[in-house]
């Protein structure tokens, strides 16, 4: 029987422009951009036709900076003004930094998150970040020929709420709209499954430059279901690096050195653990400023024991995603490898030993992360071609909890529920006539709020006086499809409601991201108003195509009276995106979302109830040897 | 389609406790692909806020009826009958006496690192919550025996527990 097609909710079934979208993978190392092209993902390369932007900031005194190459190859010369694996500190304090002496920055404890000093100012990472992305937005504007409408940028899939919204907040300051956070086994997953049509459970390993995570995913008829997720996200092939850097200095009986030496003496580090993938045996050698000379060579056999304890550290997180899969590893059919990291023979032996199975490397693992984020945005910007058209059910990698008496955690969001997810708790005043309540949200599986990560703390003030008990403060925590958190608390008795929205106090402001965005724009040729006025009309179109498409799919949801008055809306949004008034295009999108919202509910419900009508036929169609038992009515 | 139906009408399934988990699985799905965020990435801030609030109410509807335990204790509520688990805990003296011998035992094979003990325990665990479960969809869909139903279902908070703190014992042996 054949299948009704049905457009989506939101996905116009007029022809409309290609719009352009992305996949930025901002790694640790390396970062890429990558774009769906005539129904092909590919990466965007430079100018040179060098397809991956190492990730790496280099600060000047008049505030200028280098990215990319140019950054990599001065970061001898100038390591302190020079910011290499600038993820690793995102959303993260100073203390949560290891092998922080052998770095040559001069960092600052910021509460929430630390800060660099350069010679250009004190620099969070979050505005570092921002460089590599706004260099990436350049890159495809310039290869795609126009604005973007939005990206989807990967974060390892073991990031938390902190690390999470410090990646948003860097979009926002590089002026890229963000369609969705991806995590990045999840993307890979999506490149691997598209382009292999895979069923079945598979892992997918991703060891990247500074971070560890490990996915669990069953993949059917399109349909990619995260079943469970878990890593370390300060664990990563920098570390491998460390390793080799340490024995350097042991086995050439170096004395404390210059942070110039030392930069250099990580980088032949990394040269010789890539040397490694191909060579039995890699040279070693670097005259230092100090005088001395380092001639050594480093075999396979000692690379593999200075590393164990790391490869090893990385086989938890493994076991435990599988177990919290409820799977063992005869379930998995495949192993995908990710990120440069896994190229290391001693990495691949250890995990075709744990699966008893050949790893997969049949896609590149430095780009199957951007190739995968590329096709999602191509989706999510409704570019997707009719029957090519696939959902992604992904998780929470962290348990989120609330502290409660004696500095427990009890949790209200376990790991790996699927997302979007939200839980209410219900709160209680312990005093007569007490009008405050004070809530700690924190991430993490400890038992102890000490030893999770602390992600908001809010008061609830207001509570009118009652005696204790008698108050009912309702504070519902809602992970979104990115997985971010925002926390709602409502105070419902003798009538009295309020209600508050806290974004997690870890990261920054609005405030100190509109002061960057200034100070940035100071010294970026391209013109603040300029641009937003072009974000606004870039969303006004988008807006305008929305509502059209939904007046063409289900126009016959409105009265006359509320079509005349959407239609005015449209008009006039459209003479504003022909103005140059930011302002009033703003205006008018307003108006038009208002006047917006019933039709909007109207069309959800009207397609759930196809849902239910669809599923009628699809069911009888594809296994009618199931019994309906709901079928009959 | 109410937002606020109950779990059972929202999947379009009939409300009972014993349940198609293959039927409800696919209707989920089949919810899921037309409500998710994903759908709605470059649609109007009303539409995306919908369906950020129906893909959440999906999932928790989904959570709850794949669940047993959880699933009972849905169909007790509905019912307004109260499973008083907070105010009414005091469990008869042999099955909390049960219930100690369990945890030592669990307690004792953790402390010595005997895997196979722990997997016999679990096994007989779940042998055990299986005749509950049964036991319970007869109270619930057969003779609509809630209070039978709901001291069932206290104990089988405790079990469904104790055996992720089996599962939790097994996991500290392999590391």
């Amino acid at each position: 029987m054949a299948l009704l097609q049905i457009a989506e909710p939101g996905e116009s079934s007029a022809p409309h422009q290609h719009r352009l979208a992305v996949g930025i993978d901002l790694g640790t190392t390396n970062s890429l951009v990558a774009t769906v092209r005539s129904g092909l993902a590919v990466v965007l390369s430079d100018e040179l036709g060098r397809p991956l932007l190492p990730s790496v900031v280099r600060y000047m005194p008049d505030g200028q900076t280098e990215v990319g190459y140019d950054a990599q190859t001065r970061q001898a010369l100038d390591p302190r003004n020079t910011i290499v694996s600038v993820k690793r500190f995102m959303g993260r304090g100073l203390a949560d930094i290891s092998n922080r002496e052998g770095m040559p920055y001069r960092f600052d404890d910021a509460p929430g998150m630390l800060r660099l000093h350069t010679v250009a100012g004190l620099k969070s990472p979050v505005e570092v970040s921002a460089e590599i992305l706004r260099n990436l937005r350049l890159r495809a504007e310039a290869s795609l020929g126009g604005a973007l409408l939005g990206a989807v940028i990967t974060v390892p899939a073991y990031f938390d709420d902190a690390q999470r919204q410090a990646t948003k907040d860097a979009a926002r300051l590089a002026g890229l709209p963000v369609l969705r956070l991806l995590n990045e086994p999840t993307a890979a997953a999506i490149a691997y499954g598209l382009d292999n049509a895979a069923e079945g459970v598979y892992a997918v390993y991703d060891l990247g430059g500074g971070t560890f995570d490990i996915s669990i995913l069953r993949l059917s008829r399109g349909i990619f279901e995260v079943l469970a997720t878990g890593g370390d996200s300060a664990l990563g092939g920098d570390d491998f690096d460390h390793r080799i850097f340490c024995w350097i200095l042991e086995t050439a009986g170096l004395k404390p050195l210059s942070v110039e030496d030392a930069r250099v003496l990580l980088t032949r580090a990394r040269e010789a653990k890539e040397y490694l993938t191909f060579h039995g045996v890699a040279p070693i050698s670097a005259r230092l400023d100090s005088g001395e000379i380092v001639d050594l060579t480093l075999s396979t056999e000692i690379f593999s024991e200075i590393t164990q304890t790391l490869v090893a550290k990385t086989m938890q997180p493994v076991k435990k995603a599988l177990r919290d899969a409820g799977l063992s590893v005869a379930d998995v059919k495949g192993v995908v490898m990710v990120g440069g990291a896994t190229r290391m023979p001693q990495v691949q032996r250890a995990v075709g030993d744990f699966f008893r199975q050949d790893p997969l490397n049949n896609l590149d693992p430095d780009k199957v992360v951007a190739i995968g984020a590329a096709k999602q945005a191509n989706l999510l910007a409704g570019n997707g071609a009719a029957g090519d058209d696939w959902l992604l059910l992904d998780v929470i990698p962290l348990s989120l909890g609330i502290e409660t008496m004696g500095g427990l955690v009890e949790k209200i969001i376990p790991r790996n529920a699927t997302i979007p997810t939200a839980r209410a708790q219900e709160f209680t005043t312990f005093r007569d006539g007490q009008t405050a309540l004070a809530v700690h949200v924190v991430q993490g599986e400890r038992e102890l709020v000490g030893d999770c990560r602390s992600l908001a703390r809010f008061e609830l003030r207001g509570i009118p006086p009652m005696v204790a008990g008698a108050a009912r403060v309702r504070v519902t925590f809602q992970v979104d499809a990115d997985g971010l958190l925002a926390v709602t608390a409502r105070e419902k008795t003798s009538g009295v409601e309020a209600s508050i929205v806290v974004k997690p106090s870890y990261g920054l402001s609005d405030d100190e991201i509109a002061e960057m965005l200034k100070d940035s724009l100071q010294h970026v040729r391209d013109d603040a108003l300029q641009r937003a006025l072009r974000e606004a009309q870039i969303d006004a179109e988008r807006l305008l195509e929305a509502v059209r498409a939904a007046l063409v799919g289900d126009g016959e949801l409105l009265s006359a009276d509320e079509r005349a008055r959407i239609d005015a809306d449209i008009g006039k949004l459209q003479a504003a995106t022909r103005g140059d008034n930011r302002r009033q295009i703003v205006l008018a999108m307003d108006d038009l979302e208002a006047d917006t919202k019933d039709f909007a509910a109207r069309r959800m419900d009207k397609s759930i109830r196809r849902a239910f009508a669809g599923r009628r036929i699809s069911e009888l169609d594809s296994d009618t040897t199931i019994a309906h038992t709901g079928e009959a009515t | 389609m109410d937002f606020n139906a109950d779990h059972f009408t929202l999947f379009d399934l009939p409300i009972a406790f014993r349940l198609d988990s293959a039927q409800l699985d696919r209707r989920y799905l089949e919810m899921q692909s037309r409500v998710h965020p994903d759908r709605f990435a470059s649609a109007g801030e009303a539409e995306r806020r919908l369906s950020l609030q129906w893909a959440t109410r999906v999932n928790e509807a989904y959570q709850t009826l794949k669940r047993p335990l959880l699933r009972a204790m849905y169909l007790l509520q509905l019912a307004a009958h109260d499973v008083a688990i907070d105010n009414n805990a005091v469990m008869p003296a042999e099955f909390l006496v049960e219930q100690m011998e369990w945890r030592e035992a669990v307690g004792e094979a953790r402390a010595a690192g005997e895997h196979h003990e722990l997997e016999r325990l679990h096994h007989r665990l779940q042998r055990d919550l299986r005749d509950r479960y049964e036991a319970v969809a007869v109270l619930l869909d057969d003779r609509r025996d809630l209070e039978g139903a709901a001291d069932h279902v206290r104990r089988l908070m405790f079990l469904e527990k104790l055996l992720t703190e089996i599962d939790d014992a097994m996991a500290a042996c392999e590391e």
